[in-house]
C-alpha cells in the first residue's frame, strides 16, 4: 500500500478531483496553434487571399444577376428593333447602342449571357454527372471493367468534338438544346478521366480498407467515403468547363452552325457585327466581344485560384 | 515499346472505324435530300440522279460502297459541283490549311516557350506578372474575337497589313496571330509551371555548382525536362488549331478546307462531307498517336513499366 492511490473500488467511490485534474491536462494538450479547419473552411480561407480569383467570382455573380433581370428590366424587347434607330452610338437611351437592325445592344447582351450561362453550366453538370459515374465505377473496380471503360474513353477522346457537333447540328437542326447534346457526348471524357485517377489513389486508403471490412456497400463507399474526397479536382475541371462550353457556343453561333439570329447570343452578335465595325460602329462588336472575354477570364482565374486552394500539398 | 506502339495504333484504328461509321450513319439519318433544293429537277431527274450516286441502293450495300471508296482514297465526285471531285476540293484545301495550321503551330511553340521561360527566371517580378496576365487574357479572348479586332484595326483603321485571300506571307501574319495567340498562352503558362519546378532540383543546383554557363543550364539540362508536359499538350492544342482555323479561314476568306467543309454542311452535299470529315479526322487522329509515340519515345518511364528486361 505504498501507493498514494486507493486499489479497492469495489464501493464505487472513486473521488472526482482525479478526474477533474486529468480533463485539464488533456484540455491544455488539445490547444491548437491554430484554430482547426475542415477542408472546405481551409480552401475558403486560402482562396480569399486570392484578389484575382474573387473578382472572377465576383464578376461571375455579377454577371448571373444581370442576365437573370437585365431583359426584365430593360424597357426594350432583345429580338425586335426599330429599324429607324438603326447603329446608334451608345448613349442614355440606349446605354450599349444600336445594332444593324435598331436592337438594343444592352438587352441583347444580357440574353445573350442568358445564353452563355445556361450552356456553360449545362454542359459542365452534364460531364460531372457522366463523368462522376464512369470514372468513379471505373477506378474503384479496376481490373477488367476498368481497362474496358478506359479503351471507350481512348476512343471517343480520339474524335474531334467539332466534327460531332457539326454532324450532330446537320442531324438535329440548330437548337440549344442540340448544342448542349452535342458538347456533352465527347466532353464528359476529361472529367471521367480525372476522377477515376482520384478514386484509383484513394481507395487503396486504410479507411477505405476499415469500411470494407465492416462489410459496407460497395455503392456507399463510393459514395461517401471516396467521392467527397474527389471533388476538389472535379470542382475545378467544372470551373474550367464552363468557359470552354461558353466558347463552344459563340463559336458555333459565329460560323452559323449555333443560336441563328434573331435570337442574342454574344456569338450571333458578334458575327451581325462583322459588316458594321467596317464602317466604323464599334459598339456592335465591342460589347458582346467584352463580356465574351470577361466571362472566360472570370472563370478562368477562379478556376485556378480553386485549383489553389483545393491542393492540400499548398496548405501553409 | 514495339507493344506500345502496337496498342496505341490498334486503338487509333478503330477510333477511325468509329468516327467513319458515325458519318455514315448521321448523314443517312439526316433529313432531306441533296437534290430537294434543286427547282429544275422533276421526279425523274431526281431518281437519275439518286441512281447515279448510288443513293438509290439499300443503306448496307451504301455502306460497302461508301468504305471501299475511303480505303482506296477516292471520295468520289461532289453533288453540288459536279466537276469536281472530293478529291480535287481536297487537294486544294488541305495544303493551304495545313501552311496555316504548321506555321501557327510553329509560331506558337517557339513564342510560348521564350516566354515561359522569361517568366519562370523572372519569377514574382514585374515581368512574370505581366507576362502571365498577357496569358491569362490571351486565353480569354475567342481567336474569331480577336481575327475581327485585329482586322479592324490593323487592316481597316490603319491598313498595315493585307487581308483576305491568300496570296503571300504578308497576307498570313493576321490569321496566324489570331489563330496562335491561345495555344502560345496555353505553352506560356505550362512552361513557365513546370520550368519552376525543375529549377528548384538537386541537379540543376548541382550543374550551377559546377560551373555551367546559365544558358547552357536552362536549354540544355532544364528545358528538356520542363517540355514533357509541353508535348503531352501537343495533341489537344493541334485539335483546337485545326478547329479554329475553320472560323479564321471564314473571317480571313481563305480558301482552305474549313471552307468547303462548312460549305458542303449547308449545301447537304454528302460525298463532300463524308470525304472531308474524314479525311481531317484520320489526319488528327494519326497526328494524336504520332504525339503519342512520340512521348513514348522521350519519357523514359513509359519503357519502365513496360515488361523487365525490355
Amino acid at each position: 500500500m505504498h501507493n498514494q492511490y486507493p486499489r479497492d473500488f469495489t464501493n464505487d467511490q472513486v473521488p472526482d478531483e482525479w478526474f477533474t485534474w486529468r480533463q485539464k491536462i488533456i484540455k491544455e494538450q488539445e490547444q491548437l496553434a491554430r484554430p482547426s479547419l475542415s477542408y472546405w473552411k481551409d480552401a475558403w480561407r486560402r482562396l480569399r487571399k486570392n484578389y484575382l480569383a474573387m473578382s472572377g467570382m465576383a464578376f461571375i455573380i455579377v454577371l448571373v444577376s444581370l442576365a437573370i433581370f437585365g431583359p426584365i428590366l430593360s424597357p426594350y424587347e432583345a429580338n425586335m428593333g426599330v429599324l429607324a434607330e438603326q447603329y446608334q452610338p451608345p448613349s442614355a437611351k440606349h446605354w450599349f447602342g444600336t445594332d444593324n437592325a435598331g436592337r438594343d445592344i444592352f438587352t441583347r447582351t444580357w440574353q445573350g449571357a442568358r445564353i452563355s450561362l445556361f450552356v456553360g453550366f449545362m454542359a459542365a453538370l452534364i460531364d460531372v454527372t457522366i463523368g462522376i459515374i464512369w470514372g468513379g465505377i471505373s477506378g474503384y473496380k479496376g481490373g477488367r471493367t476498368d481497362n474496358i471503360m478506359m479503351r471507350i474513353i481512348e476512343i471517343l477522346y480520339g474524335i474531334p468534338y467539332l466534327l460531332v457537333v457539326i454532324l450532330l447540328l446537320v442531324v438535329m437542326g440548330p437548337s440549344l438544346t442540340t448544342i448542349i447534346i452535342a458538347l456533352t457526348v465527347t466532353g464528359w471524357v476529361g472529367m471521367a478521366r480525372i476522377v477515376r485517377g482520384q478514386v484509383m489513389q484513394i481507395k487503396n486508403y486504410e479507411y477505405i480498407l476499415a469500411s470494407q471490412s465492416f462489410g459496407t456497400k460497395q455503392s456507399r463507399i463510393i459514395r461517401r467515403g471516396l467521392l467527397p474526397n474527389t471533388m476538389g479536382p472535379i470542382i475545378v475541371q467544372m470551373t474550367l468547363t464552363v468557359p470552354s462550353a461558353i466558347f463552344a457556343e459563340a463559336f458555333l453561333s459565329f460560323i452559323g452552325l449555333g443560336i441563328s439570329s434573331p435570337n442574342a447570343s454574344w456569338g450571333v452578335m458578334a458575327s451581325d457585327s462583322l459588316g458594321a465595325i467596317l464602317s466604323g460602329n464599334w459598339w456592335t462588336l465591342f460589347f458582346p466581344a467584352f463580356f465574351i472575354s470577361l466571362t472566360m477570364f472570370a472563370f478562368n482565374v477562379l478556376g485556378d485560384g480553386l485549383q489553389d486552394a483545393l491542393d492540400p500539398k499548398l496548405r501553409k | 515499346m514495339f507493344k506500345y506502339i502496337l496498342k496505341k495504333l490498334l486503338i487509333m484504328l478503330f477510333t477511325l472505324w468509329i468516327i467513319i461509321t458515325l458519318t455514315f450513319v448521321l448523314m443517312v439519318s439526316v433529313p432531306g435530300s441533296p437534290f430537294n433544293s434543286e427547282s429544275s429537277s422533276n421526279e425523274i431527274v431526281q431518281q437519275n440522279l439518286e441512281r447515279h450516286y448510288n443513293l438509290d441502293q439499300p443503306i448496307p450495300i451504301q455502306y460497302v460502297l461508301y468504305l471501299k471508296s475511303i480505303i482506296t482514297l477516292e471520295f468520289g465526285p461532289s453533288i453540288k459541283q459536279p466537276n469536281q471531285t472530293v478529291n480535287d476540293l481536297l487537294g486544294r484545301g488541305f495544303p493551304i490549311s495545313a501552311e496555316l495550321g504548321l506555321v501557327t503551330i510553329i509560331v506558337a511553340l517557339i513564342s510560348g516557350i521564350a516566354i515561359g521561360i522569361l517568366a519562370a527566371l523572372r519569377h514574382n517580378r514585374i515581368i512574370d506578372y505581366v507576362v502571365m496576365g498577357i496569358a491569362v487574357l490571351g486565353i480569354s479572348i475567342p481567336n474569331f474575337i480577336l481575327a475581327t479586332l485585329l482586322i479592324q484595326q490593323l487592316a481597316v483603321n490603319w491598313d498595315i497589313f493585307p487581308v483576305a485571300t491568300w496570296q503571300g506571307p504578308m497576307y498570313m501574319i493576321l490569321p496566324v496571330l489570331a489563330l496562335a495567340t491561345g495555344p502560345m498562352a496555353i505553352i506560356a503558362r505550362l512552361t513557365r509551371s513546370t520550368m519552376l519546378e525543375v529549377l528548384t532540383q538537386d541537379y540543376i543546383k548541382m550543374a550551377t555548382a559546377k560551373g555551367l554557363a546559365p544558358w547552357k543550364i536552362i536549354v540544355k539540362h532544364a528545358l528538356r525536362n520542363a517540355l514533357m508536359p509541353v508535348i503531352t499538350i501537343m495533341g489537344t492544342l493541334l485539335v483546337g488549331i485545326m478547329t479554329g482555323s475553320f472560323v479564321i479561314e471564314q473571317i480571313f476568306a481563305i480558301p482552305g478546307m474549313g471552307k468547303y467543309f462548312v460549305e458542303s454542311i449547308n449545301h447537304r452535299d454528302f460525298p463532300v462531307i463524308m470525304g472531308t470529315t474524314v479525311f481531317y479526322s484520320s489526319f488528327l487522329i494519326i497526328m494524336l498517336f504520332l504525339v503519342d509515340i512520340a512521348y513514348g519515345i522521350l519519357d523514359p518511364r513509359i519503357k519502365v513499366n513496360k515488361k523487365e528486361g525490355e
